[in-house]
């Protein structure tokens, strides 16, 4: 039974991919096929032939071919319900030219299909793990990419100390700004540290009440805080929340919160003799 | 004419989720900057109060077409404990949660309009308008 499938499939390859991908491409919707060229269609249809016919001669690469081509549809962005669909579909083109072509007579119909179903099963199976471990992999890997770029503390002068902060910030990340900060604050032996949020793009109570924690902690410390970057809207915003934030020192710019920070440590920029 | 768009808000990232649809209705409706700010900031509380207290909850998005204005409003619903006392949660500086308090009188002062319902055990249902000007 085995055999004489594969040779089947071997033999006819290329008409039952044609009819496979019609029959796929009537069930996806428009989206999918927009999004990808008509050619990468091909090809991936094509390779994904392939890969069903080296999983039933079991090579030892089967593996990691399958895992490649997993790789790849998650990069094109198919959905898996659509890749699992036509899988699905394959085993019944698969079913329904065997009969068509007489290899095997109605009676033992169930038997054969049962017979694809098992095959295919373990297939579907790897397919489905291999991409929700692919997606797993991207989230580590962005959440790592993020964490990366999340809180730098800066020094510029000496006592002086930056830590720009740049997008959205949650419970994880306000955590990692604290410890940054005081771990930072000790190390670099600061006076004075600024933090910047011309980046961030929203600062509603809870970043607020980060803020001012750490703020509080650097006071600890035997540092002051200032906060600077405050662009206008995000002013009135923290006006209308009734958001406290005298404790600090605040400016608009880091330019000006600069300035103010040598003023704040008895220095001051002053231009060369003979200078412009 | 109300369309409406939602995000089921079950985690931190989905704060951020409702925060962007909200940012992209507003601009779509022609809000200013410093409106769009109060708009997204309004939204973050909301959804954050979803999070933190009720665990789950949905958070939509309106747009309004009434009278010849536009407006934009945004409702946050959830299943959670509910309110006790919503005098009291009014109140600036009143939390559970060790915050600042000032999240729900902070969104009423963000928006035009502001309507809060909650009964302990069936959670709370808070809608709150922005007029375009």
């Amino acid at each position: 039974m085995y055999n004489e499938i594969i040779s089947h499939i071997k033999d006819r390859k290329t008409t039952l991919i044609e009819e496979w991908i019609e029959r796929v491409k009537e069930e996806a919707d428009e989206r999918m096929i927009t999004v990808v060229s008509e050619q990468v269609f091909q090809r991936t249809s094509y390779e994904f032939v392939d890969l069903i016919l080296l999983s039933l001669s079991e090579k030892a690469d089967y593996q990691d071919k399958l895992q490649l081509f997993s790789e790849k549809v998650v990069r094109l962005g198919w959905p898996v319900t659509f890749v699992v669909a036509g899988l699905r579909t394959f085993t019944h083109i698969v079913h329904d030219d065997l009969i068509a072509q007489g290899v095997i007579s109605k009676e033992r119909e169930g038997e054969y299909l049962e017979f694809l179903d098992k095959w295919m099963a373990p297939m579907s199976n790897e397919i489905i793990h291999t991409y929700a471990s692919t997606w797993e992999k991207t989230v580590s890997l962005q959440k790592m990419a993020l964490q990366e770029l999340s809180a730098p503390l800066i020094p510029v002068v000496e006592h002086i100390s930056i830590m720009p902060l740049v997008g959205t910030i949650d419970t994880e990340r306000a955590k990692l700004i604290m410890e940054n900060l005081l771990e930072g604050v000790v190390d670099h032996r600061a006076e004075v540290v600024l933090i910047d949020i011309t980046g961030v793009p929203v600062v509603d109570t809870m970043v607020a009440h980060h803020i001012i924690q750490a703020a509080e902690a650097v006071r600890l410390v035997g540092a002051r805080c200032m906060l600077v970057g405050i662009r206008p809207e995000i002013a009135q915003t923290i006006v209308n929340l009734g958001i406290d934030l005298n404790k600090f020192v605040t400016t608009s710019t880091l330019r000006k919160g600069m300035e103010k920070a040598l003023e704040m440590t008895n220095r001051k920029i002053v231009g060369l003799e003979g200078a412009l | 004419m109300e369309i409406q768009s939602c995000v089921t808000i079950l985690n931190e990232w989905d704060i951020v989720a409702a925060r962007q649809l909200g940012r992209n209705v507003a601009k779509e409706l022609g809000f200013g900057t410093v409106d769009q700010a109060r708009i997204t900031t309004a939204i973050s509380e909301l959804a954050r109060n979803i999070y933190l207290y009720a665990g789950q909850g949905q958070l939509c998005i309106d747009r309004l077409n009434e009278q010849g204005k536009t407006g934009l409003r945004i409702i946050a619903v959830d299943e959670g404990p509910g309110i006790p006392d919503i005098r009291k949660v009014m109140e600036d500086g009143f939390s559970t949660s060790g915050g600042l308090g000032a999240g729900l009188p902070g969104v009423r002062r963000l928006m035009d309009d502001f309507d809060i319902d909650s009964n302990p055990g069936e959670g709370t249902d808070i809608r709150a308008t922005k007029w375009l000007r």
